[in-house]
């Protein structure tokens, strides 16, 4: 059994997980650490779209 | 009349540095928590009894792994080769048993035959990166610097 994902999804799977790690992780507050984890999370998804333009305008 | 030093001795950079210097009470928990947490992912905050944390943890590194092997990711073996090749072992090892287990049944050296495996070879290191983390993490809550 193999799992092809897109480029996109892939990465955001990897932002939503890698997210809850480092939210419980690096705050010691519950509410702290859904903050965090979500923070995380965006910066993750933005970053990706960021970077994705980028290589388009490098492209192009 | 000369200006009184504000600054006692307890509250002194050179005091703070030395007690922030002073060792952690080693116990048993202190020791068995990050180990138990790197051989199961999750497991070291479960026995402290984080249930919610430990779950989460688990879910996350565990999930994290088996998406890497699905996607045809390489699971590294002990090398001395290239320094990229030796770190991707040190971060796989970091799965703790995962990475034992799928070592033992002989997963993630199959042929590649998706462009998109090389996501899969980064989840599993990840993972075993992530492990180590929430396995520093569990330390932390036994010896009391995290609730």
């Amino acid at each position: 059994m193999t799992l092809q994902l897109s480029h996109f999804s892939a990465a955001l799977i990897f932002a939503l997980f890698a997210s809850i790690v480092f939210g419980i992780t690096q705050r010691s507050e519950q509410r702290e650490m859904v903050k965090y984890g979500a923070k995380c999370f965006v910066f993750f998804a933005l970053g990706t779209i960021a970077a994705g333009w980028v290589m388009w305008i490098l492209r192009h | 009349m000369p200006r009184a030093n504000k600054t006692n001795v307890a509250e002194s950079p050179a005091s703070k540095s030395a007690v922030k210097a002073q060792p952690q009470p080693i116990t048993a928990m202190s020791v068995i928590a990050p180990a138990v947490g790197w051989l199961i992912p999750g497991a070291g905050h479960l026995i402290q009894r984080r249930w919610g944390r430990g779950l989460l943890l688990m879910l996350s590194v565990v999930a994290m792994f088996v998406l890497g092997v699905l996607m045809q990711g390489k699971v590294y073996a002990f090398n001395t080769g290239d320094i990229l090749d030796i770190l991707g072992f040190v971060g796989d090892l970091g799965a703790g048993g995962l990475y034992i287990v799928a070592r033992a049944l002989d997963i993630g050296r199959g042929a590649i035959d998706l462009a998109t495996a090389d996501y899969g070879t980064k989840f599993i290191i990840v993972s075993g990166l992530l492990n180590i983390i929430s396995a520093v993490d569990a330390n932390a809550i036994a010896i009391g610097k995290k609730k």
